[in-house]
């Protein structure tokens, strides 16, 4: 080879490096071995602990993945191609996204679904962009019953942008307790010095709670902003979709369906509109057409919203995005089916009932009235130090609301919990024992013990 | 049209009859959802298709046969990096200690995944010469905006808030641009000089008051080292400004030359380019961003800290306020993480070098061989990877860029990035990686110089490939004119729910 290319040294080729900038030798560990290495590797998993009944959701959920997804992942035609930019040899990863496309529009009731973004923090920020592109407008509206997550995501895009965030308040107290406070919307949407270009608010909400989606809508289309819906996938197979409460954009987290918890990632951001903001939505899409022959064939298309086409210009910079997890969730849904995934969503709701009852029984009764699908608030006196002792009892008794929103008084004494239809009863009546014998006090907890 | 070809595939929704499928999930009793409204309750259940688990898989399995991937076969597209990925990662990645970990989890469940991610920004902070790397960002172009974004909020901190530029070469990366956009940020392009470099000169010009940032790639996308890079850099420093590097090309430089030594601020690295981690069909990908100490308090939170005692745990919210903020929810893709991770162990500090030199040997190997076929428009030695052309053959039979990489395609190849960078007419630039044999190198050379033989010859076979593909050529245009987006027949009759 160096005799092809006429030199005497690899280090000859980098000669054009100035001596002066040259790299200080890496100071790090030498090459290991693979079986030193996978016991390095197996060893720091076994650190994790994996015992703990879990009743942790809060924007990450626990369900039963059909072995057949993860094992059609592994075939390296998937998971060895990149952007299908050759599209006469990349026709299964173009048409797995045009099915993708189309089981989330079914799915959210809306027309265009992106081919993916980073996770649902992201997908809820590039959404709320969309609106602001879409009516011109420079000024958001979300509601503080999103995931902060999600909420930080957007402030940092926002600030990036120049754009301004007003927070919906909570309803503090009463029937509508831990919902969107929809009076405080309507005055924020009143302000016609600084209109709306998007209204942003979750189903279910971050405690879990439904919130009135068709009223979100029509104040804000009634002001003339756009609406987005920050939605949970699985839920969508018994909630009204977005397109049946006339959101203009659905943006959420695709890790439900099918994808590893995974200490956060790599997720999958959902983002699907209507037909009228499919030139405003970043990110790849896939369309149908023919080839030469006339045979059916994917592409993709309106690429003239992308970065590498159109530059400063561009929609969004996002260039790689979650293309495996979307096809993860797309063998996800095709294995599971219409009725099954209504049986994922149906028995969490039936786990949560459950679970509500149990806790309820030993003295932490739910902390909202409002309805929920399968994550709800409890009512738990000093609730981060009882979480803490809960885990030492081997219950990961959810998050203490005073952590994941510490802003709200109202929320000082709560944990969120959730069940799916992983959830057993043994898990339930553990977690209710170890928080009964809590509860009862210190004598009463070594009595149980 | 003809529905499916030989090889093609019906979608989804063709395939599915009702009644087909089930058996995963137990039945909820049928008041299960007695207690949600009606009013909050989906009308009708979504119209997804119904299938047999092996209708599933042989779709799937027969779907993934259209792809090229590679696993399959040689996949050279230049600045994308597709080397093997090492079925270990895989593995690791899967441990149900790694993938079953919730993100909510508290840090005393979390360490080893914890003390992973803490040693895996060492690393990242050795091969790069950044004092700070986070690893929140979810793929190159979130890890560009992370940093110009962190740039900004240096400027602010320090009063600076009359910089609204950021100057970006004509040869980067079109999300360098589009990042500067969402930060706030003006572009103002510098065009390439004659030899294929930035323009330094150009670039010390445009320098001033008014530079936030210098977004530069090294090596550059025509894969040539920038020689004057220390000039430009001083003088960026010179004008208050601060210098971002892509590390879209780190894979040619590693232990070499170290670009927080050299005197970048921030740069962003690409794991599923330098460190092997799967593309996935087009993601996922990450992220990760280093910076200089000076530019570490206003990087994402949270990142993972060592305490005294040897544990580790997060950031918790507003212990740094002077952060960003967040990129994107929970810690980053951590599954993308613990795949570079192994990668980088089974490397080491020898194996690291061995990666840049090989795959730097392996592209002027390539250059060398197509040079007598091909115009070669920087005869200077490349990096990890370097532009041909095809403008001279284009000139003599009409054969163009896009046709020979068609004609590829039949000769049982994944053609080289085309008609980029935009800077070079026709252009194919062609990254063979390390991890490819001569005999692969060579059998690729070959093919691609009996195309240039073909064009002289009989360019109508060039210019009407690929003949051997699942499918010809396709008419992109009506798809971007009437664009069909999803599966509608379906929505005409939807299936009923048996319970």
């Amino acid at each position: 080879m160096l005799e092809t290319i006429g030199i005497s040294s690899v280090d000859e080729l980098f000669d054009d490096i100035p001596r002066a900038l040259r790299a200080s030798p890496l100071r790090l560990d030498p090459p290991e071995p693979e079986l030193e290495l996978a016991a390095r590797l197996t060893a720091l998993a076994a650190r994790n602990r994996t015992d703990l009944a879990s009743f942790l959701g809060a924007g990450a959920y626990r369900h039963w993945s059909p072995p057949a997804v993860d094992q059609l992942l592994l075939r390296g035609e998937w998971y060895t191609a990149y952007t299908p930019y050759q599209p006469e040899v990349s026709q299964g990863t173009l048409q797995s996204i045009y099915e993708y496309q189309s089981l989330l529009a079914e799915l959210t009731g809306l027309d265009v679904v992106s081919a993916s973004h980073y996770d649902g923090g992201a997908a809820t920020a590039e959404a709320a962009l969309m609106t602001c592109r879409a009516t011109g407008r420079g000024r958001l509206l979300v509601s503080r019953a999103i995931h902060p997550h999600y909420r930080g995501t957007l402030a940092t895009y926002a600030d990036g942008a120049g754009l301004a965030v007003d927070e919906i308040p909570l309803v503090a107290e009463g029937p509508l307790a831990g919902t969107t406070d929809l009076g405080a919307l309507a005055r924020l949407l009143a302000d016609s010095d600084h209109p709306v270009a998007g209204v942003v608010v979750a189903q279910p909400n971050v405690l879990g709670l439904l919130e009135d989606m068709p009223e979100v809508g029509r104040l804000a289309h009634a002001a003339g902003a756009l609406f987005v819906s920050v939605i949970e996938p699985v839920s969508l197979a018994v909630l009204a979709p977005p397109g049946a409460y006339a959101a203009d954009i659905a943006a959420g987290e695709g890790q439900p369906l099918g994808i590893p918890l995974g200490y956060g990632g790599p997720y999958l951001g959902i983002v699907a509109c209507t037909d009228a903001l499919m030139r405003q939505i970043p990110g790849r899409l896939v369309g149908l057409t023919k080839d030469l022959d006339g045979r059916r064939a994917f592409v993709m298309t309106m690429r003239a919203r992308e970065q590498d086409i159109r530059r400063e210009r561009a929609a969004s910079n996002i260039c790689t995005n979650q293309a495996l997890l979307a096809l993860a969730a797309s063998i996800y849904l095709a294995t599971i089916g219409p009725h099954g995934l209504r049986d994922v969503a149906a028995l969490g709701a039936v786990h949560a009932s459950e679970l509500a009852a149990a806790l309820a029984a030993v003295g932490a009764p739910r902390l909202h009235a409002g309805p929920y699908l399968n994550e709800l608030v409890v009512r738990v006196p000093d609730a981060p130090a009882v979480h803490a002792r809960l885990l030492d009892r081997g219950v990961l008794a959810g998050i203490p609301t005073a952590e994941l929103l510490p802003d709200e008084p109202a929320l000082a004494d709560g944990l969120l919990v959730c069940a799916t239809e992983v959830t057993t009863p043994a898990e339930i009546a553990r977690f209710a024992e170890a928080l009964r014998a809590e509860l009862a006090g210190p004598v009463m907890a070594e009595a149980v013990r | 049209m003809s529905v499916v070809g030989e090889r093609l595939q019906p979608t989804l929704f063709e395939l599915g009859k009702h009644g087909r499928g089930g058996g995963k999930i137990p039945h909820p009793p049928k008041d299960a959802l007695d207690r949600i409204p009606a009013a909050a309750r989906r009308a009708s259940a979504p119209a997804l298709p119904e299938l047999s688990e092996l209708e599933v898989v042989r779709h799937y399995v027969n779907l993934s046969q259209l792809n090229y991937s590679v696993d399959t076969g040689f996949y050279p597209l230049g600045s994308c990096t597709m080397k093997f990925n090492p079925k270990l990662n895989e593995w690791a990645a899967r441990l149900p200690g790694f993938a079953g970990l919730h993100p909510m989890a508290p840090d005393a469940v979390a360490q080893g995944t914890l003390q992973l991610l803490y040693e895996l920004e060492a690393i990242l902070a050795e091969i790069s010469g950044m004092d700070a790397v986070t690893l929140q960002p979810a793929a190159g172009a979130q890890g560009e905006l992370t940093g110009i974004l962190v740039i900004r909020a240096y400027h602010r901190a320090r009063g600076d808030t009359e910089r609204c530029e950021v100057l970006v070469p004509d040869s980067s990366h079109g999300t360098n641009p589009a990042t500067a956009t969402m930060a706030g940020y003006r572009t103002v392009t510098i065009p390439s000089a004659p030899d294929g470099g930035v323009d330094i000169d150009a670039f010390k010009a445009a320098l001033g008051p008014k530079t936030a940032a210098i977004m530069i790639t090294n090596p550059s996308t025509l894969g040539l080292f920038e020689t004057r890079i220390g000039e430009l850099l001083e003088a960026t420093h010179a004008a208050g400004a601060l210098a971002y590097m892509d590390g879209a090309n780190l894979n040619a430089i590693l232990g070499r030359f170290k670009p927080g030594e050299a005197g970048f601020d921030v740069m962003h690295f690409n794991t599923h380019k330098t460190f092997s981690t799967p593309h996935g069909g087009g993601g996922p990908g990450a992220g990760p961003v280093g910076a200089r100490a000076s530019l570490a308090p206003y990087l994402p939170a949270p990142r993972v800290i060592r305490e005294a005692d040897g544990t580790y745990r997060l950031e918790r919210t507003g212990e740094r306020p002077s952060s960003i903020g967040r990129m994107r929810s929970f810690f980053g893709s951590t599954g993308v993480l613990v795949r570079a991770y192994a990668y980088l162990r089974a490397h080491g500090d020898s194996g690291l070098r061995e990666v840049s030199d090989d795959a730097v040997l392996a592209a002027n190997y390539l250059k060398a061989r197509l040079a007598g076929s091909y115009d070669i428009p920087f005869e200077r030695a490349c990096k990890h990877e370097f532009v041909a052309s095809a403008a001279g053959i284009k000139h003599r039979t009409g054969v163009r860029t896009l046709d020979i990489a068609k004609r590829l395609i039949d000769k049982g190849y994944h053609p080289p990035t085309i008609y980029f960078p935009l800077t070079v007419e026709e252009a194919m630039l062609i990254e063979p990686t390390e991890t490819e044999t001569l005999e692969t190198l060579d059998g690729f050379a070959d093919a691609l110089i009996e195309i240039a033989h073909e064009a002289e010859a009989d360019p109508g076979v060039v210019t009407s490939a690929p003949h051997d593909a699942p499918v010809r050529r396709l008419d992109e245009a009506t798809a971007a004119r009437q664009p069909n987006l999803r599966w509608r027949a379906m929505t005409g009759e939807q299936t009923p729910c048996p319970d």
